[in-house]
């Protein structure tokens, strides 16, 4: 296992709902082309999904694992109903990858085996972060929506804990969970029929205001950003504050240029500023950090 | 079998005498700052006020909950620590809490202190629950927003807790805890701040013969003349997916569980819990009576009586929201 808190980059779980082929061929690419270390599969979304790509999931861990990518399970963000439950319960005893927890159901079934803490914890504070290292976190991902201020505490608190922190460096920022699927609401359906609608949309729906001025993004029963969450102007101050690994979100970009920005800025070899302004230009929406800054996490400031 | 449980909220020291005499059986309330997470202006209770409120509650034997359910501050614990500690001392009979950090501290501190989980730690399943009980004693757990009956019934039948539920008030669409719309419109969180689409971020526009109302800039809503212009909580605004307007997260409706009693029964849940601590005192004694009638009835057996809350509820408009399976 890497030893974590050597820097790395994370792939983080694909959140979207692709046809079986693309996702395969995504994972393979990654696999051969992407400079990641560390790679998380796993429907976290819609458990109705993921039937779709189990047939292809031992080839791409295969294919990951060949290529010395460390690659995780991450358990359903909400597990409810009896059927996302036994979901839950799969991928926590998959028997084949470690698992990063997703909820604290997940986290109560992994007690005493390695894990890691997904960023759908709520992990606000050192108290929390100790309670976490106290089960047996490994690695703890953070919410998107936290500041600098926090962050820099937790960095600190986690690595006198012996425990990895990470933060979302790119992509689509999460920002909520639902019962209902807005996917099959805007389409006139119920979830139960809901025809797999959100499959129309590779990098979510688009949800505009009124005015027309682009606002937020659906995934079915998930609500994201619109702009992409970008912390490459960043990184040097996440690594100073002691965080050791990085995610990104895939999205229906150039995931292999995006990592290949991201490994740059970590080797010290580019200037964060010029990877978020490739990173602008890879993507079909604005770059978004307000959250790390402390302000809206619709604004983009420039790192000073 | 034990009646429910009537939960009922305040958001000042008159609300809570309102709640107390209305028939409330508990009133959960907050500290004016933001460890809890309805942090709005003029609103909650000083330490002075909680030690009032307690003797006016104990006096005719109604229970007193603190709500301290936002996520502390990393690096600044000392708030909310500090809540939990004069909740224990000023009597509360139970605090209600959401960061696992927080409620270790409380665990460790106060042994004595009864504890319930908030609904902003959106516990939706067996294993949670049975973590935060083992883990921290938490006696009563707050189901979050996205359980059907049928569900809670599993649930309750899988867990040896107590549950309790909200009947009645402004529903969140969003698993509670859960949720950064706010924050993402405006950098203030439910989570962190306790406030969600915040007044001090909410404008009023003119645009030609219709009102925009906007949070944070974005605007949430267009209301034509003649349609009565609610308040811009981001998930219950009219959006554009596609090319048609539509309430796509959730119209302005409010819950209204009232008709599922003996299903909520059947289920055994415990508690049954009425949103709204930012409402005034004649909202809080209107549905708080309304609901002792209706539990009264239930518990005699007798039919539920006629209760016209349409006056109050939000929009005009009810819902039974998650409970039944076509919400979704």
């Amino acid at each position: 296992m890497t030893p974590l808190l050597t820097p790395g980059l994370t792939l983080g779980p694909v959140l979207f709902n692709w046809p079986a082929d693309r996702w395969r061929d995504f994972y393979f690419r990654m696999a051969d082309e992407a400079p990641l270390d560390t790679v998380i599969l796993g429907e976290i979304v819609c458990h109705k999904r993921a039937p779709f790509f189990a047939d292809a999931m031992e080839a791409v861990v295969a294919r990951l694992a060949a290529a010395g990518k460390e690659v995780w399970f991450a358990s359903p963000i909400l597990a409810g109903n009896d059927r996302e439950r036994a979901a839950m319960r799969d991928v926590v005893a998959n028997g084949l990858l470690p698992v990063e927890a997703n909820d604290m159901g997940a986290l109560a079934l992994l007690a005493g085996q390695p894990h890691a803490v997904g960023p759908f914890i709520n992990t606000y504070n050192e108290a929390t972060l100790s309670w976490l290292a106290g089960r047996g976190a490994m690695s703890v991902s953070l919410p998107a929506e936290l500041p600098a201020a926090s962050v820099a505490v937790l960095a600190k608190a986690g690595a006198a804990l012996g425990l990895a922190v990470e933060v979302q460096v790119f992509g689509r920022a999460p920002l909520a969970i639902s019962a209902r699927c807005y996917h099959a609401r805007a389409h006139g359906l119920h979830k139960d029929g809901c025809q797999f609608v959100c499959g129309n949309d590779p990098d979510g729906m688009p949800v505009k205001t009124l005015d027309g001025q682009s606002f937020l993004t659906v995934n079915g029963t998930q609500t994201l950003s619109h702009g992409y969450l970008c912390l490459a102007g960043e990184m040097d101050r996440l690594a100073a504050m002691g965080v050791s690994r990085f995610r990104l979100s895939p999205q229906a970009v150039d995931m292999v240029a995006v990592a290949t920005a991201f490994r740059a800025v970590l080797a010290g070899q580019r200037d964060g500023r010029d990877a978020a302004a490739e990173v602008g230009r890879l993507v079909d929406a604005p770059l978004e950090n307000g959250f790390f800054h402390n302000v809206a996490g619709t604004a983009y400031a420039a790192e000073a | 079998m034990e009646p429910f449980e009537l939960i009922c909220p305040a958001g000042n020291p008159a609300a809570l005498r309102a709640a107390v005499d209305a028939g409330a059986d508990a009133v959960y309330l907050g500290f004016r700052d933001e460890t809890n997470a309805r942090n709005f202006p003029g609103l909650n209770f000083s330490r002075e006020d909680l030690a009032g409120a307690v003797a006016y509650a104990h006096a005719r034997r109604v229970q007193v909950f603190v709500a301290i359910n936002t996520y502390p501050q990393a690096g600044n614990l000392g708030p909310w620590e500090r809540a939990v500690d004069d909740a224990a001392r000023l009597k509360a009979d139970a605090v209600i809490l959401a960061d696992v950090g927080l409620l270790a501290y409380a665990a460790r501190r106060h042994p004595d202190l009864r504890l319930h989980l908030s609904v902003q730690a959106s516990a939706a399943n067996v294993e949670a629950i049975r973590l935060y009980r083992d883990a921290f004693g938490v006696r009563r757990v707050v189901l979050p927003r996205v359980l059907t009956v049928p569900e809670i019934a599993r649930l309750n039948a899988e867990i040896d807790i107590e549950t309790e539920v909200f009947v009645f008030g402004g529903m969140c669409p969003m698993a509670e805890g859960r949720c950064s719309l706010s924050s993402y419109a405006t950098g203030l969180s439910p989570n962190r701040q306790g406030v969600c689409s915040p007044a001090s971020h909410v404008r009023y526009e003119p645009r030609g013969t219709a009102l925009a109302s906007t949070l944070g800039g974005f605007t949430i809503n267009l209301f034509e003349e003649g349609e009565q212009a609610g308040y811009p909580t981001l998930c219950k605004g009219r959006f554009l997916s596609g090319d048609r307007p539509a309430y796509l997260f959730e119209e302005p409706t409010s819950l209204n569980a009232m008709e599922l009693l003996p299903e909520l029964k059947a289920a055994k849940v415990r508690a049954l819990k009425i949103e709204g601590r930012q409402r005034g005192k004649a909202y809080i004694a209107a549905v708080v009576a309304a609901y002792r009638r209706a539990l009264d009835a239930f518990a005699k057996g007798q039919a539920l009586p006629t209760l016209n809350l349409d006056a109050v509820v939000e929009g005009g408009a009810q819902t039974t929201g998650a409970y039944k399976r076509a919400w979704r």
